[in-house]
This record gives C-alpha cells, structure tokens and sequence, in this order.
C-alpha cells in the first residue's frame, strides 16, 4: 500500500490506520520505519517532490518481492514542505515471522533512498534548495549529455 | 512531436520534440549549456521507464522525463 500525503505525515493516524488493516491478517509481525525531519544546519524543514508513475512502478515491483517470502509493505511519503520534528516517510513491513520483516525492511529503505524518484529541498528563510549533495545519480544518468 | 518533460529541480516547463531517437535529443539540447550541467546527472525515461542506451527510437506519442538525482524520507 502506497500513500502520498501534502505536509507533514499524521503518524499517529496513519500507524493506526494499518495496524487495523493488518492486525486480523494473522502476520506475526509489524516493522514500521518512522523518518522524521531533524533540525541541522539552520534548515526550518525540508520539501519533496514526487514523479508519482515511476514511484508506484518502483513500489509495485517492491510489493512482488514482499509477495514472494509472504510479506506485504506500506509506505507514505509527504509532497511539499514538511517542517522541523515532523515526519515525511513511513514504511513498513508485515510477515508471519519477525526475521523476514527485519531484513526487509532495511533493503527496502536503502533502495527507496537510492531509486525512489523524489526530490529533497533545504527551507532554509522560506525558500526550497534542492540537497543536491545529498542526492543519488539514477542508473544511465548522463545519457544525454553532449560528448566532450 | 515527443513530449520531453523536466523533473524535480530542473524547474522548466515541458517541451515538444520531433526526433526519431534519444542521439537527437542529445543533439537537439547540446548547444544548450545551462541544461548540458543537469544533463550529466540527469537519468532518462521514455513512457515511465528508465532507459541506459541512445539509440533507443522514441515515436510521436511518446514522453521523455529527465530525472535528476533523488532522495526521498
């Protein structure tokens, strides 16, 4: 399952909302990941945007590898500004048994920070600086640069 | 005409193209120096789906996206 959200992620909610949607489906276990925005280097909050075909094509080929140890993920992610000590990501997978949810829960964030097509800006005084250095290089990046 | 549509910071408006391939895209933007910087990072999409070769052919219903590098949470 897959939300997108404007601002910040209401995680008390939305936590809720899944524990009830999967506490009946007879999984042993829930591993939520909770990211939440930290104030450093002067920034007021960070801001996304979000190419939403290539995120679902992404999450949807995720879900089929879950589907495969029978486990199942949720994901939200925020569009827009989100400030300072609120949340603009939660993901989470459930499975009949707790090893298979503890691994995949780190592979799948590790590549949702290299592949997930969003973008991540600095507010720094009201204004959106895209966190280039932070930033990772898609596979065939520079297909259409001239040659040198 | 292609679409060609410029993703996250790149902050232009979407243009249309007649090529018959990503090399003409390539050498349709090379005089284009503010954009060459974004090219070199950029990765490309043709219908959603990211491609790692220019000779790919792109027909007049297609759409190209320019994804500069990402990072999400």
């Amino acid at each position: 399952m897959l939300e997108l959200h404007d601002g910040s992620l209401h995680v008390n909610t939305i936590l809720a909302d899944w524990y009830a949607k999967i506490s009946d489906k007879n999984y042993g276990a829930f591993i939520p990941f909770v990211g939440i925005v930290r104030d450093e280097d002067g920034i007021e909050g960070l801001s996304f945007d979000i190419y939403e075909p290539i995120l679902k094509s992404w999450f949807d080929a995720w879900q089929e590898r879950a589907k495969a140890q029978n486990a199942y993920l949720l994901m939200a992610h925020s569009r827009g500004d989100v400030p300072n000590h609120t949340s603009s990501y939660i993901a989470a997978v459930v499975s009949p048994k707790r090893k298979v949810a503890l691994s995949m829960i780190n592979d799948f964030v590790e590549d949702f920070k290299a592949n997930a097509p969003i973008w991540k800006y600095d507010l720094i005084g009201g204004k959106r600086v895209y966190a280039k250095e932070r930033s990772h290089l898609l596979q065939g990046h520079g297909l259409l640069k001239a040659d040198a | 005409m292609a679409k060609v549509e410029f993703l996250g910071p790149i902050g232009r408006a979407s243009i249309e193209v007649d090529i018959q391939n990503l090399s003409e895209l390539k050498n349709y933007f090379k005089e284009d120096k503010e954009l060459q910087e974004w090219l070199g990072i950029c990765a490309v999409a043709i219908n959603d789906t990211l491609v790692c070769e220019a000779d790919v052919p792109v027909s007049s219903h297609d759409k190209i996206s320019l994804l500069p590098p990402v990072c999400g949470g």
